[in-house]
């Protein structure tokens, strides 16, 4: 008797754990979110974490097509050409066990357009966002906007009550250094719920079992542990040892490694992600180089020079072992506005590159600082001190400043560097978004990662149309015209497009999308 | 004719002076030890290709503008697949000649190993010789903020130290105060070594007669500490020196590993280490290999050569 109760103990024991079997993905890359705050910081690896957590209206699947997620559909109003028209899914809560409504929805819009906001640009064109019911909102723009869906992919929801109950109705300084309520603590209506989260050590994140989605997702993943290992060679011993089931930023140099070991696989796409070189062409003096008075950035044969300096394929073979496509423009090939000719125009010439700075006046050369991250881009500082050597070769010399990018990035933002080292990926596959954040002048709202000083009213004037003009073929002849001031005045130095690669344990299912932005929710585990 | 003897007498001193070198204990006890032999002739090999560097190497890896990155990743004595150039010791990432960078970084590591310990041999002397000579509350301050400091890993604090001098260095200047900051730093870790064995050692000599004698004639502590303390307290100092630089050398390396140390573009032996920690996975083992046997090499037998010191200058050894 006795026995038997045991035995079906253990059977029923050994039935409820194969159910409810616990499925923890540990996952690494090279850095952390820089914040929770859902508007605070517009980059990648801080979006992908919030992915996890907050949802937007729409956001891309694996393979970057429209998904609904906070809105079951949208449409542009048959009344009003100003207007689009978004239905919201019904019977959502947030993790804290509030209802989701058209009120969330506005007040997350307002919050967006908040001076301190990195996502104002994204929606620079939207004048109100209006309730239909509790379920329909409508949202006003200043003129149509045929592309405004793709503006809202990363454009997180928040509990409006939440964040009144929380003190953080207002963004984050995050330039200033301040950290509210929401930077270390969430509340989405995402598929998990955060658990406990150190900056730059570990967050962990349960499933959300309430989710919306849940039957419809392949959710199998029920406890997500994410560690940010910034040494590449711990990262990939980690990977090696077992320790960690999916890596992001895989080093280059150690996808055949982690290809051929037992029980791990590497999958590889092309990354809709540009890395660049900028340059502060806007003052009248640069503070680190050794010219008093006058700034070499300023005249474009410079910029020319100093482009023509940088041997794009030497590093594309040895820096990054040939996981990259050298670039000729700052757009990468999914972005709409992107062209093979352009993108073919950067070229290798160090003796034309001499001629072109002893035409500028600066035939002995001068000297700048470069600002570089460490722990951003695939072999961001390597890349840094190839650029150093090439530059050398026509005379400018460059000390090198490598640090990790939660340093490196207010530093662009806050206009305080010269020469600059960023990466650019699209998530709404339009030149707009580049042009908006990186070509337009600086103002509170728009071109806040233009650290160029580059400001052209006439050129601003075009890239403002861009968003309420329906002629696509016009609006795309003015993306072409945008295109080609930014090539001839060499407003950037392009270094190539990334290839992605990620690194997994053979159990775990998952494709490779071109942001690099895995939601978990997608993840099986067998 | 007159000032001929005064002419030739230092040359006789001087050669007296060769003559009781040879003659003495230490020499003699040095010959017979082949480990002391052995790593002497190694630190002076070391020491001496550093120093000529710039003659040995075939390029000047610090030189930035003088790299071909296509070089990159050659193997030992295998030509390149691009450019056809062959390394003795291959090339790092960045097309630099690892044998070349080994000399260049080996005078970056022994000279801040040196001038690191010099700096905490003075400041420790001469604070071990004021807190045993003056006692009181001097030497209570003294002594206590060295066992305070004592209670930390001296990678630690020097960490804690380069970390504030980079913060306050304007960035412009990082790079070429990087080098200062670390001798500042690693010294500064390090004093109170020399400081505990001279103060101890300046307790015992300040009560012997010749002490007294000196004070009885009116003589100022400051030259009595300097003239008659000192050179009888030297001998365990010199002992610790020479460990303390092959500790000081290990920790630049460790503090340029960590990526706090030299400059990325000044690589040090620590430096090119952590740079070639990064390739082991890839199996370009060279980067990585080269630069640490020569890290082991230097910083063993710097430390045989202060352990058989310490063994021959004690006399309940001998």
């Amino acid at each position: 008797m006795r026995t038997t109760s045991i035995f079906t103990l253990g059977a029923v024991l050994l039935a409820t754990t194969s159910t409810l079997s616990a499925e923890t993905l540990r996952w690494a890359r090279s850095g952390d979110a820089l914040t929770l705050d859902p508007h605070a910081q517009n980059e990648g690896p801080t979006h992908t974490i919030r992915h996890q957590m907050y949802e937007p209206l729409i956001i891309r699947d694996v393979s970057g097509a429209f998904e609904p997620a906070l809105a079951t559909d949208w449409a542009p109003s048959a009344d009003d050409p100003n207007v689009w028209v978004f239905n919201l899914r019904e019977g959502v809560t947030f993790h804290e066990g509030a209802a989701f409504t058209a009120e969330d929805v506005i007040f997350s819009f307002e919050r967006a357009k908040q001076p301190n906001s990195d996502m104002k640009e994204l929606i620079g064109s939207i004048t109100e966002v209006r309730a239909v019911d509790d379920y329909t909102i409508e949202i006003v723009t200043d003129g149509p906007n045929p592309i405004l869906p793709s503006n809202l992919t990363n454009l997180f929801m928040m509990d409006k009550d939440w964040t009144e109950a929380n003190d953080t109705v207002n963004v984050q300084d995050f330039e200033g250094g301040e950290i509210t309520f929401a930077t270390t603590n969430a509340n989405g209506t995402g598929p998990y719920i955060l658990e406990s989260r150190e900056p730059d050590v570990k967050t962990v994140m349960v499933r959300n079992d309430n989710y919306w989605g849940i039957d419809q997702f392949p959710m199998e993943v029920t406890e997500i542990v994410y560690t940010p290992i910034q040494n590449a060679a711990t990262r990939v011993a980690a990977m090696l040892s077992g320790e960690i089931d999916f890596l992001q930023d895989m080093p280059v140099q150690d996808l055949a490694r982690v290809n051929d070991a037992e029980g791990l696989v590497v999958k590889q796409a092309p990354q809709n992600r540009v890395i660049f070189f900028g340059m502060n062409l806007g003052a009248d003096d640069i503070e680190a180089d050794n010219i008093d008075g006058a700034n070499p950035l300023a005249d474009v044969r410079v910029r020319q020079a100093m482009s023509m300096a940088i041997n794009r394929d030497a590093i594309q073979q040895v820096v990054m072992r040939g996981q990259s496509q050298p670039a000729g423009m700052i757009a990468p090939p999914f972005v709409n506005g992107w062209t093979a000719e352009m993108d073919a125009e950067s070229s290798t010439d160090v003796d034309g590159a001499k001629a072109l700075l002893a035409e500028a006046g600066y035939a002995d050369g001068f000297s700048l600082r470069l600002d570089c991250p460490n722990d951003r881009y695939v072999n961001d500082e390597a890349i840094c001190q190839a650029a150093v050597g090439m530059l050398g070769q026509i005379g400018v010399t460059v000390n090198l400043d490598s640090k990790p990018k939660a340093q490196h990035f207010p530093l662009i933002t806050d206009g305080q560097t010269d020469f600059y080292m960023l990466g650019w990926g699209v998530p709404t596959y339009d030149s707009e978004y580049i042009f908006n954040f990186l070509v337009h002048g600086r103002e509170s709202d728009i071109g806040t990662w233009n650290g160029t000083g580059f400001d052209n009213d006439e050129l601003d004037a075009k890239i403002a149309s861009l968003s309420s003009n329906t002629d696509l073929e016009a609006r795309n002849a003015d993306i072409a015209d945008i295109w080609r001031v930014v090539q001839d005045e060499q407003l950037y130095i392009p270094i190539h497009h990334q290839v992605l690669n990620w690194g997994m344990a053979e159990n775990v299912g998952i494709e490779v999308d071109p942001e690099d932005q895995p939601k978990i929710k997608y993840f099986t585990m067998n | 004719m007159t000032d001929l003897p005064d002419h030739t007498a230092p040359k006789l001193a001087e050669k007296s002076r060769l003559r009781a070198f040879l003659d003495s204990d230490i020499f003699f006890a040095f010959k017979r030890s082949p480990i002391a032999v052995v790593s002497t002739i190694v630190v002076t090999v070391l020491v001496l290709s550093a120093i000529f560097a710039p003659l040995l190497a075939t390029t000047n890896p610090f030189d930035s503008a003088s790299l071909n990155l296509m070089n990159g990743f050659t193997a030992p004595m295998a030509p390149n697949a691009f450019t056809g150039e062959t390394f003795l010791l291959g090339t790092d990432d960045q097309g630099r000649d690892v044998f070349s960078t080994i000399l260049y970084g080996m005078r970056i590591s022994l000279f801040v190993g040196v001038a690191a310990v010099l700096f905490a041999m003075v400041l420790g002397i001469t604070l071990g010789l004021i807190a045993g000579y003056l006692g009181g509350w001097v030497e209570t301050i003294i002594m206590r903020i060295a066992d305070v400091q004592l209670t930390f890993p001296s990678i630690l604090v020097a960490m804690l130290i380069f970390g504030v001098a980079k913060g306050i260095t304007p960035i412009e200047y990082r790079d070429q105060m990087a080098i200062w900051v670390l001798i500042i730093a690693i010294g500064l870790s390090d004093w109170v070594q020399f400081a505990r064995v001279v103060r101890g050692a300046t307790l015992v000599e300040k009560r012997k007669e010749y002490v007294e004698a000196a004070r009885l004639i009116g003589r100022k502590p400051y030259a009595i500490m300097l003239k008659h303390i000192l050179p009888n307290v030297l001998s365990p100092v010199l002992v610790i020196a020479t460990i303390s630089l092959a500790l000081a050398i290990i920790a630049e390396a460790t503090l340029s590993f960590l990526g706090v140390g030299a400059p990325p573009t000044q690589p040090s032996l620590g430096t090119l280490i952590r740079i070639g920690q990064g390739f082991l996975f890839s199996g370009e083992w060279w980067i990585l290999l080269f630069p640490a046997l020569t890290l082991l090499t230097l910083a063993l037998s710097v430390n045989l050569l202060g352990d058989w010191l310490r063994d021959a200058l004690n006399p309940r050894l001998r």
